[in-house]
């Protein structure tokens, strides 16, 4: 935005204004202030292992809820999506595995696919809701949300999914030193996902379509594709999230995680996705997801308040990081 | 009115499909018509009608509001946990917790109307934020209903009964309430200038700010009543069950806004009638406690009603469509 001309005469602080360097900026700050707070009990490697688990799964759905953000829309139905993939998995699992609790690798990895199967699906007839029959995103996904979950109890008569092969949960709690390979998993997820939304022309066209779905329709765009692509990337997500919960708890339920949405509406608009819509990176979203995994961390530490209060400090953030993203973008158009 | 007129209305739809699905009911299984189950009906209908009569005027003005079940929980557990037997009346209890629901409200209504924020992203996050206070600061469990209210609870206006089975319901004087407060409503959105003000800002905020609404103002009533109002029915909710039990509410949000998309009113604003939110909301209670008559077992009630927000808002999405292209058909003939 800003042309090379004029940057020798920016304030100081003006480095702010680029929302990347805003997102760098707030890390450095929260890491500070947390080894500050904490000190070595922070700054420790068990600490660090333990967060490096925590939040690959919220936050591969932190990145799936906030593509359908960028577009414009919303998608509370993806931690149901979530559970329901890893429960389809499992019952895939329970229906082919006849050992006792041994052998059984190429039948999870088959299973995993049948996870991602799910997830692609579920995304898919979001996005076909969404676009082939013009219902508002938010009712589409809070319908989808309503099944996805009902399936999921149904499938599971409503209660909990368990007895796999040992090695799923071997397979999923493996670490390399400090770094668990879930860890991996959401770094390559949220790598191509990065390429695809701010390298691609899918990227571009799911920020145009964000801003206005009419002049991306009278333009040629293909709006029912971009729609339909950007939700199945994020069903793909889910269900990655689904897998990951799955073998953290060597056990798949309907309702795993349901605080998710609203921390992951939280992590996408923290991490400088627009809400509404039109703007917004994968880069951000992966740095909104360490900061909020060393504040709940650090919380943690601190025994006596207890784990609901932080959803006040989730709830608070939210609304605080807006007005404050609106007042710093303000302060940049009136210097323009 | 003509018929003609009559077969364009979502109402007109949602009550034959309701009337269809009663019948359905009464075939199956014989116990619909009963005096009992008319009753049960209208008493879980209750809370969801008068919630939907305040969600119903914020989605009119074009935003949505997510927090509703959460202002209405923290504001009936502030005031049934720290007054517990201040008072003798119940009316005391009714009045803080709608001023509390106010504030909360108010929040809301000055965030989404300075900033323009979309009103889901914030009312969920101020969601978050009330039940925080709830469970952590408060820290929510159950408790025994304080005298005043429970007395209320005990009030009823008729008791129906099944002569066969010999099982009968009490309907709660609270039933009353709900029918004033769609009254209420009723009289807001038709026959004030505020009720048109809200018309008018759902339907096109730059146009009815040109016409002379007060936009901001506007926006600040909508929440600031819908957030009284959900203090009042979290208070009501309390004594109906007869025991405070402050997370039985939470969740209700998105039922209420699928019930009043399901009537008619727009999600994009400027559209719906309290005829058709209420009309909405009986429909999806009437589907979920009806299951059991028909014979499907309680673990697919959520995939019913998952099916019912995705059927009903997609026949409306489908048909708002037709009527888009047809007008724009008809203006390039001319």
């Amino acid at each position: 935005m800003m042309s090379k001309d004029n940057s020798a005469k920016k304030p100081a602080l003006s480095f702010l204004d680029n929302s990347s360097a805003r997102m760098i900026a707030l890390f450095v700050l929260v890491f500070v202030v947390c080894s500050l707070l904490k000190g070595g009990k922070f700054l420790n490697a068990d600490n660090f292992l333990a967060m490096f688990r925590q939040f690959p799964e919220y936050g591969l759905l932190a990145i799936g809820i906030g593509m359908a953000l960028i577009i414009g829309g919303i998608d509370l139905s993806a931690v149901y999506l979530a559970n329901l993939s890893s429960i389809v998995a499992g019952l895939f699992l329970h229906h082919f595995y006849q050992g006792t609790g041994d052998g059984g690798t190429g039948l999870v990895l088959l299973s995993f696919v049948v996870a991602l199967i799910v997830g692609a699906a579920g995304g898919i007839l979001n996005g076909v809701l969404i676009s082939g029959l013009g219902i508002p995103a938010m009712l589409a996904t809070l319908g989808t949300q309503s099944l996805y979950w009902g399936l999921g109890v149904v499938l599971t008569g409503g209660s909990t999914l368990s007895g796999f092969p040992k090695v799923l949960g071997t397979m999923l709690n493996k670490k390399f030193g400090l770094f668990p390979v879930t860890l991996f998993i959401f770094l390559i997820a949220a790598l191509i996902t990065g390429i695809i939304v701010q390298r691609t022309k899918h990227g571009r066209e799911m920020k145009m379509y964000g801003t206005n779905n009419r002049a991306t329709l009278y333009a040629g765009l293909n709006n029912f594709k971009i729609v339909v692509t950007t939700h199945m990337i994020g069903g793909i997500l889910a269900a990655l999230a689904g897998i990951i919960m799955w073998g953290r708890y060597s056990s798949a339920k309907a309702d795993t995680g349901s605080t998710y949405t609203m921390q992951a509406i939280l992590i996408a608009v923290l991490g400088g996705v627009s809400p509404n819509g039109g703007s917004g990176s994968v880069t951000g979203i992966v740095l909104a997801v360490l900061i909020i995994q060393m504040i709940s961390s650090v919380l943690n530490m601190y025994t006596f308040i207890p784990t609901a209060c932080r959803q006040i400090v989730w709830g608070g953030l939210l609304l605080v990081v807006m007005i404050l993203n609106f007042y710093l973008d303000q302060k940049k158009k009136n210097r323009h | 009115m003509s018929i003609k007129r009559l077969t364009k209305k979502t109402e007109f739809y949602v009550a034959i499909i309701l009337i269809a699905f009663c019948l359905l009911v009464q075939v199956r299984s014989g116990q619909f018509f009963t005096p009992n189950n008319i009753v049960d009906l209208l008493r879980s209908l209750t809370i969801p009608m008068m919630f939907a009569v305040g969600e119903m005027m914020v989605l009119i003005s074009g935003g949505v509001d997510c927090s509703f079940p959460a202002i209405a929980s923290l504001s009936m557990y502030f005031v049934t946990t720290k007054m517990d037997g201040m008072f003798s009346s119940p009316i005391p209890y009714f009045l803080v917790a709608m001023l509390l629901g106010l504030c909360m409200g108010a929040v809301n209504g000055f965030i989404v109307a300075k900033y323009r924020f979309p009103a889901m992203i914030v009312t969920l996050g101020a969601s978050s934020l009330w039940i925080g206070v709830m469970q952590g600061i408060l820290g929510s469990s159950e408790y025994p209903l304080t005298s005043a209210l429970y007395r209320l609870g005990e009030a009823k206006i008729l008791t129906g009964t099944n002569a066969q089975t010999g099982f009968s319901s009490n309907l709660p004087v609270h039933f009353g309430f709900a029918v004033v407060l769609v009254l209420i409503g009723w009289f807001i959105l038709n026959k004030t200038m505020l009720g048109r003000g809200i018309y008018a800002i759902g339907g096109d905020e730059v146009a009815a700010a040109r016409a002379g609404f007060n936009v901001f103002g506007t926006r600040m009533f909508i929440f600031c009543f819908s957030g009284a109002m959900a203090g009042f029915i979290g208070v009501c909710r309390a004594s109906m069950m007869m025991t405070v039990n402050p997370n039985n509410m939470i969740g209700m949000e998105m039922d209420v806004i699928a019930a009043c998309v399901l009537g008619g009113v727009s999600l994009v604003g400027g559209k719906g009638s309290v005829l058709g939110a209420v009309l909405g909301t009986a429909l999806m209670t009437l589907v979920a406690n009806s299951l059991i008559l028909l014979g499907i077992p309680t673990v697919w009630s959520r995939v019913f009603t998952g099916l019912i927000i995705i059927i009903g808002t997609g026949v409306s999405a489908v048909q708002e469509k037709q009527r888009k292209n047809t007008l724009h058909v008809a203006v390039s003939e001319e």
